[in-house]
């Protein structure tokens, strides 16, 4: 009961009780699950924005900028949530992203949630899709979800999110390096952030020769003689080549253009059908996740932990493979999943 | 369910710049299990209120050197209040002369620490204050 008035309070914009469920949600509450059950037909609204890339290539910079424009131009509703590592050792976390966001401070359109991964390898944390669904139900436009930005492996924010910018930036080291690491595939927009920074140029270089080889369509395209460049996509084509950016996320530099490539790459996939598949695929996945920790937790309730210690100490003592021990666990344990 | 994690708030108001102690703390409380939420520099009163809602933390924590706490302290745990957040803890850490701090606790600051405490006592006190 008194959750309901809690969600109630959090659908009439109650921004302490939005609060609340948020962290109610993040530690898996049962609460917050029931929570999360009444809000749910209340999504489907927001559009996802995902940033992604590297530690200090200015991605909360970028949000601070891109949330001020949207707030300013477009009178649009901001929910930001931004992830930062746990540590492995302690599970305590230090959460700096809001250091960059100061200017949103006093803005009651504008809502900031810091989330430590809490041991979550893939850039977001395990409830971070959750907490889209309480800002979603809660009526905010945009939602912009800051990952860890560790760099490789960062493909789920692909999974969450209709539109997913990796943002890059010059003379951090090693741009190869970061290019390389396949997290252009998840790209549907490119930043070179610090564009007043020496380097600029390579960066970009980099950047378009990596792109055209995730994209070979393009060279097809190309073949054909049409003057298609790589950062003006036609509207009607069935294609998106996501678009370079330059911007200079400290004075507000290309974040008007970068804006209108993410409103015509939300258009864009509304038209041609993906925005749906991606809500399919993102609701498919929360559905696996959700039943294979809810079938995880059964077994665990039904089995005895002598006869699962035994039989991990025969997988240890390689006398079963995994598989083997599998099998033997659930066959030998016939009340399972009735 | 997962743990309870302590949400806790590390911000300096005022203008002045020492920010060691801010960031020792911080580092310290990440060490002992906690989630802390950096807010760097400058903060007025209202912006570490308007955090403090956003992050529903279960601490605040002040770093001053200034000389500003007497009227920091006070607008600070105001607004707390009037967003309905009476319940979080505040402490105090920087440069306190030792006579204001009846008038502090008087108010509710629930510790205050200055040059050269021990983050172990910090850490401890902290726990002791969400655990009551
Ligand atoms: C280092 C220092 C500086 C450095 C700061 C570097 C930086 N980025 O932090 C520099 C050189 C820049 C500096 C400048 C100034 N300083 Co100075 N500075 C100091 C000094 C020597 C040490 C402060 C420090 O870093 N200590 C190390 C940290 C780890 O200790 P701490 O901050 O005290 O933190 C501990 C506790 O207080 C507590 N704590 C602190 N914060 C928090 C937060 C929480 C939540 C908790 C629980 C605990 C806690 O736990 C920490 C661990 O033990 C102090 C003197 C002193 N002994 O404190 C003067 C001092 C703070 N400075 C002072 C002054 C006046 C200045 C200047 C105004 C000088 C000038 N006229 O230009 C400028 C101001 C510059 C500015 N922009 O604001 C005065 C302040 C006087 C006052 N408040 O009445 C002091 C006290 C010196 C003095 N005796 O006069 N300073
Ligand atoms: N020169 C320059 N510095 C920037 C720019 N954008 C961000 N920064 C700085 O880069 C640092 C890291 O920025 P931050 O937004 O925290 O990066 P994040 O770690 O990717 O979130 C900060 O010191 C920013 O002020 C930019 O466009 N130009
Ligand atoms: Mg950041």
């Amino acid at each position: 009961m008194r959750n309901t008035s809690l969600t109630q309070s959090v659908l009439e914009g109650n921004r302490l009780a939005l609060s609340r469920l948020l962290t109610q949600v993040e530690n898996e509450s049962s609460d917050g699950r029931a929570a999360l059950a009444e809000l749910f037909p209340h999504t489907g609204r927001a559009h996802l924005i995902g940033v992604t890339g590297a530690p200090g290539t200015g991605k909360s910079s970028l949000v601070n900028q891109l949330t001020l424009y949207y707030r300013k131009q477009q009178d649009k509703r901001v929910a930001i949530i931004a992830v930062d590592p746990s540590s492995p050792f302690t599970g305590g976390a230090v959460l700096g992203d809001r250091v960059r966001m100061r200017d949103l401070s006093g803005d009651n359109g504008v809502f900031i949630r810091s989330m430590a991964s809490r041991g979550s390898v893939g850039g977001l944390a395990q409830t971070t899709a959750a907490l889209v669904q309480v800002f979603d139900a809660a009526g905010y436009e945009i939602i912009i979800i800051e990952t860890v930005g560790a760099g490789q492996g960062e493909v789920e924010i692909a999974r969450l999110a209709h539109t997913t910018l990796v943002v890059e930036a010059p003379g951090l080291g090693d741009d190869i390096q970061a290019i390389k690491a396949g997290i252009l595939e998840i790209a549907d927009v490119l930043v070179i952030n610090k564009a007043d920074r020496p380097g600029v140029e390579n960066t970009e270089r980099a950047l378009r020769s990596t792109l055209e080889l995730a994209h070979p369509t393009k060279r097809v395209f190309r073949h054909h003689g049409q003057a298609m460049s790589i950062d003006a996509p036609e509207p009607d084509s069935k294609i998106w080549i996501p678009p370079i950016h330059k911007t200079i996320a400290t004075d507000g530099t290309g974040i008007a253009e970068l804006a209108d490539s993410i409103a015509r790459h939300a258009a864009h996939i509304r038209q041609n059908g993906d925005w749906a598949v991606r809500d399919r695929a993102r609701l498919g996945s929360e559905l696996e996740a959700v039943l294979q920790s809810e079938l995880m937790k059964r077994f665990f309730d039904r089995v005895q932990k002598e006869k699962y210690e035994a039989v991990m100490e025969q997988v240890i003592q390689r006398n079963l493979s995994p598989y083997e021990a599998v099998n033997q666990l659930l066959n030998g344990n016939p009340n399972q999943e009735k | 369910m997962a743990e309870k994690k302590i949400r806790v708030l590390v911000a300096k108001p005022g203008l002045d710049g020492h920010d060691r102690g801010a960031k020792v703390v911080a580092r310290a409380l990440r060490d002992a299990g906690m989630e802390v939420i950096y807010t760097g520099l400058r903060q007025t009163p209202e912006m570490i209120a308007e955090a403090a809602l956003q992050e529903d933390v279960d601490v605040v924590g002040l770093s001053i050197l200034s000389g500003a706490h007497m009227a920091l302290a006070p607008r600070i745990l105001e607004l707390l209040k009037a967003n309905g957040q009476e319940d979080v803890r505040v402490f105090i850490g920087g440069i306190i002369p030792d006579e204001d701090m009846p008038r502090l606790k008087e108010m509710g600051i629930a510790g205050i620490y200055g040059p050269g405490a021990s983050t172990e006592d910090i850490i401890r006190q902290i726990r002791e204050a969400i655990n009551k």
